[in-house]
């Protein structure tokens, strides 16, 4: 499949008719723009009564910084590397994770915990890369991330973003080769208003200078100038489309959390990140494919478990209540929940009393879309042997990077294999993992 | 008597106090202010001293400086044309000189002209426009403000640092007076790499305590040697820090002699910081390599000696570990080093690097004869920076149209036959959408409340439009976020919406004399181009059948500011 190809005529319906000038001035009050929002909430209306496949989601709770496996999913507690966080029971028989997560303890009957992540990438930069996009960096080529891919192989529409990052850390998932359409759209604390949405003059003169902007100025920028530029480069024509539609659209309203109840908030917890992921639910309600929501804090190279114990109790409260809230929606079995950061800790503990990065046996908990429940998969050693030569050898069931996104891409209904086709015309593999076929739900 | 002595008691306590709390808070904000307004250095010709010979601005010395730069500039572009040639392909006819003279402004302060500049250029003969243009910024301190921040990237990145140790903006600073008085580049580089002293007082000190965060007060000799590696060589050598390269991605030694990179490479190059030591209120020292490290599949820690990953014979044997480090990157026969310091220039001119990546030039692939040339020159005069830039400014490539009677590839722009359509940054789109909206030059001689307008409004608009960091050079399109900001923003409002004071739609419909030269001076100031015919037409209409005029000015300004041709460099 040509990226081109289907980006022209499925990403963005055809930007041409869209814009032009007829379209938008002729289209009498209300103009092009409603009658498009119009249209597309029809066609929702539509497809949701009559096609009982519901497209599946994704909302990444993204762990910046890298948390600690012993801290979180994979506690070793007593020994020399357990380090001060002990070890509870949870709603799954036999199955204990770190006392710093006690409302997610009584979750994870819902959930499959993987513990035995491994990745070729110590540093944040490369391996934060390497998680988000399944593929290690290589200077030649930008891989998208795991939501950009799910949005380019399901085109399905929403009016609002359906790639969205909130509260993003730095490093928010990027449609890589396959554009900058795919990128995510970026808020910040659900708390605040969507910013810019609103226009600053009536509607027929903001059409009208819409109109003048593509029917005058923009023919003439491109008129001997680079093959395709819009659709190869400057995707201005694509992108403003996009923001009129999310400018005049009922969707908004998934942004605002302040219409859930007072306990709902509460629940997820008085932070950003709470707020965040309780918008997730709501924008995937609404059509949004995948949802990113960003918790820093985790990079604990001193006082590891003060900074570990602080994350979690932002953590724990949020996912514990997501979990919650898709499963009593019914949107678990068509929304996948994945909590993880970019690589575990080290098992030693280093003199700051902190610990070091560590690619070598980490966690990811992922749950919803067919991921069995109750499931755990892989582990580490109680008392590794840390023998340089043989990293894994500390590790049962080694799980890598490629593994985990064909995992999830299974879990979605994407096809992990199949060939997507950079714009220099390389063949690339969707993710050159295998699916770990012990937490998917035959 | 006591109750005079506890007077005398309390009154010396609190003035120790207040003495102490004094010196604490001036040992905090030293460095926080400006310094000292910027000695400007002028055109000149390299000297050996460090600095430049200061000389007044003249249409005589633009020529000289002209005529002495023309063998290599003919050089260059004899290199062009022969490797479009050797590809098949056409190349564009030079673009009109007001294009030219916006992609200088861009390249050097990071917004369009002022409608004031374009005015001052009209009043000289064309064919001297575009040098005197150049010129003329090169003495300006938004050039030299511009670039600093630019270098910063480069240098120390955009993260904060911890403020007990480090000063972005006063080593921001210190760069703009390096540009000003047209410092040698070895010599910066060299006094950036031997730093010695307290952040406040010495500001290069600061590239190095950008990384006490990471390093527990001290510095970093791991990002440190990342980031020498990558500004000053020209290299990406950072997975050497955990493994040896077993992939072919990095190979090291010299000319025929290759071999692949080894984590020694990297952690020898790393040693050379360890010499630099914290010495309390001293700051950072000079003292002996001291560095330890277990390579990956070792059982022991090895005692690693500072060295060099290629040309180890350039290396002098006798010295201070970083003064030894300082010579290897500046010698004259470190052309790789000297080929990084061009690849960050041609980055900066164009918007994007000449080949892969601004610090990706690998040893083991042929180097763009193009930036080979502009290497030997920069080293043969001095490595004088405002020579390289007049160099590239005058070069076929840059000022290549970037239309073209043929059809355009990437592959054309990828090989300079015609100039890249490059997006701007955000802080460019900034500049440019505000200055868009102006009559005259902002600048630091524009009146304190423009300033602050300009200030904050910039700084907003960057924050939400989304800083790229240090991914300077990338090209991606715009995104439905940054479209809202200029669609609706509050920035785009306040400079649309006629405000005297403040805008040029004010202006136009104050001044000009009929919707014709209203139409024309917006596109000018903004756009920095006449329109066309067709373009004239359709807006004058607009104007006219108006029953609001300033509306109709307000709307066509936010036309052309929300314009693809306003954000992109072409």
């Amino acid at each position: 499949m040509s990226i081109n190809d289907q980006f022209n005529h499925d990403a963005f319906c055809n930007s041409q008719v869209h814009l032009s000038r007829r379209t938008l001035l002729g289209a009498g009050a209300g103009g092009m723009m409603m009658s498009s929002i119009a249209r597309r909430l029809a066609m929702a209306d539509e497809s949701g009564a009559t096609d009982p496949a519901k497209p599946k989601s994704v909302i990444l709770l993204w762990l910046q910084g890298g948390p600690s496996q012993l801290e979180t999913f994979d506690p070793h507690p007593g020994g020399r590397y357990g380090g001060d966080a002990s070890a509870i029971s949870t709603s799954v028989s036999g199955l204990q994770i770190s006392e710093l997560l006690p409302q997610t303890a009584e979750q994870m009957h819902l959930a499959s915990l993987v513990r035995s992540v491994t990745s070729k990438e110590g540093d944040h930069e490369r391996a934060v890369y390497n998680i988000k996009t399944g593929y290690r960096p290589d200077p030649t080529l930008k891989h998208p991330s795991v939501g950009a891919v799910l949005c380019h192989a399901d085109q399905g529409g929403a009016d609002i973003p359906r790639h969205i990052s909130i509260v993003p850390n730095g490093f928010p998932g990027r449609g890589g080769y396959l554009g900058a359409a795919y990128d995510a759209f970026k808020i910040y604390d659900p708390a605040q208003p969507v910013p810019d949405i609103r226009r600053s003059v009536p509607e027929p003169r903001f059409e009208q200078r819409v109109a003048d902007l593509y029917d005058v100025v923009e023919s003439e920028f491109q008129r001997g100038r680079l093959r395709q530029l819009e659709t190869t480069r400057t995707l201005h024509r694509t992108v403003t489309e996009g923001a009129l539609r999310m400018m005049s659209s009922q969707q908004l309203g998934a942004f605002d959390v302040s219409a859930e109840p007072k306990q709902v908030l509460e629940s997820f917890g008085d932070s950003p990140f709470g707020r965040g992921v309780l918008a997730a639910t709501r924008l995937i309600e609404v059509g949004a494919r995948c949802v990113e929501v960003s918790l820093g804090g985790w990079d604990s190279h001193i006082t590891n478990h003060s900074l570990q114990s602080s994350a979690c109790g932002k953590l724990d409260p949020a996912l514990s209540a997501l979990l919650k809230r898709l499963e009593e929606r019914d949107l678990l079995e068509t929304t996948l929940v994945v909590c993880g950061g970019e690589f575990g800790r080290t098992p030693t503990i280093n003199p700051a009393e902190g610990r070091d990065h560590w690619p070598h046996g980490f966690s990811v908990l992922l749950a919803g879309c067919g991921i069995r429940r109750a499931g755990l998969y892989g582990e580490t050693a109680e008392k590794p042997t840390l023998d340089p030569d043989k990293p894994m050898a500390d590790v049962v069931n080694p799980v890598t990077v490629g593994d985990l996104h064909a995992t999830i891409l299974t879990a979605l209904g994407v096809d992990h294999e199949e060939e997507l086709e950079t714009p220099i015309g390389r063949p690339m593999k969707r993710s050159e993992g295998k699916p770990i076929e012990a937490i998917l739900d035959s | 008597m006591s109750k005079l002595r506890n007077l005398t008691t309390a009154s010396l306590r609190w003035t120790w106090f207040v003495l102490l709390l004094s010196l604490a808070f001036g040992y905090l904000v030293a460095g926080l202010s400006g310094n000292r307004q910027p000695e400007i250095a002028s055109l000149a010709d390299e000297s050996t001293n460090g600095s430049l010979r200061v000389a007044p601005v003249s249409m005589s010395a633009v020529s000289r400086i002209q005529e002495s730069l023309r063998p290599v500039v003919q050089e260059i572009n004899a290199e062009r044309l022969q490797r479009l040639a050797s590809l098949g392909l056409d190349h564009s006819e030079p673009a009109d000189w007001l294009t030219i003279c916006r992609r200088l402004s861009l390249a050097l302060v990071g917004n369009g002209l002022s409608l004031e500049e374009i005015r001052g250029l009209e009043q000289i003969e064309e064919s001297k426009r575009e040098r005197v243009h150049l010129e003329n910024l090169l003495e300006d301190q938004r050039f030299h403000h511009y670039w600093a921040e630019r270098w910063s990237r480069f240098l120390v990145g955009t993260d904060g640092g911890q403020f007990i140790v480090y000063r972005r903006r006063r080593f921001r600073i210190w760069l703009a007076e390096v540009f000003a008085a047209n410092q040698r580049y070895d010599r910066f580089v060299r006094e950036l790499l031997t730093a010695e002293g307290l952040w406040t007082d010495k500001p290069q000190v600061n590239f190095l305590t950008a990384t006490f965060d990471s390093n527990d007060g001290s510095a970093d000799p791991i990002r440190l040697a990342a980031r020498t590696s990558r500004v000053f060589l020209g290299l990406r050598i950072d997975c050497l820090q955990c493994h040896n390269d077993f992939l072919g991605n990095v190979n090291l030694g010299h000319g025929t002699d290759l071999r692949e990179g080894m984590q020694q490479d990297f952690h020898q190059l790393a040693a050379f910081f360890t010499s630099a030591k914290t010495n309390g209120l001293q700051g950072v020292r000079d003292g002996e390599v001291d560095y330890v490290y277990k390579y990956l599949n070792d059982d022991e820690e090895t005692d690693v000696q500072a060295g060099v990953p290629f040309l180890p014979e350039l290396l002098p044997e006798k010295g201070k570990p970083r003064a030894r480090l300082a010579t290897w990157v500046t010698h004259p026969d470190n052309m790789q080093a000297a080929r990084a310091a061009i690849s960050h220039v041609w980055a900066l001119m164009f918007g994007r690097s000449m080949g892969e990546a601004v610090d990706n030039l690998p040893l083991d692939e042929p180097c763009h004869p193009m930036m080979d040339l502009l290497a030997r020159d920069f080293v043969a005069h001095g490595f004088n920076l405002r020579r390289l830039i007049r160099v590239i400014a005058a070069s076929e490539a840059f000022r290549a149209g970037s239309r073209a009677g043929f059809e355009i590839t990437s592959e054309h722009e990828h090989n300079f036959a015609v100039f890249p359509l490059v997006r701007l940054r955000p802080e460019q789109v900034a500049g440019a959408i505000i200055q868009a909206a102006r009559i005259k030059t902002t600048d630091r001689e524009s009146s304190l409340f423009l300033q602050l307008q300009t200030m904050a409004g910039a700084n907003d608009f960057v924050t939400q439009y989304g800083d790229v960091g240090e991914d300077e050079f990338n090209s991606d399109s715009i995104t439905i976020t940054q479209r809202l900001l200029m669609m609706n923003g509050e920035l785009l409002r306040d400079l649309v919406e006629a405000n005297p004071l403040l805008n040029a739609s004010a202006h136009a419909g104050m001044f000009a004399t009929d919707s014709q030269q209203i139409v024309d001076l917006l596109y000018l100031s903004s756009l920095n181009r006449h329109p066309t015919p067709v373009e004239k037409e359709h807006f004058v209409s607009r104007i006219d059948c108006s029953e609001d005029t300033e509306k109709a000015i307000e709307d066509l300004v936010w036309v052309l500011l929300n314009s693809s041709e306003l954000a992109w460099n072409h």
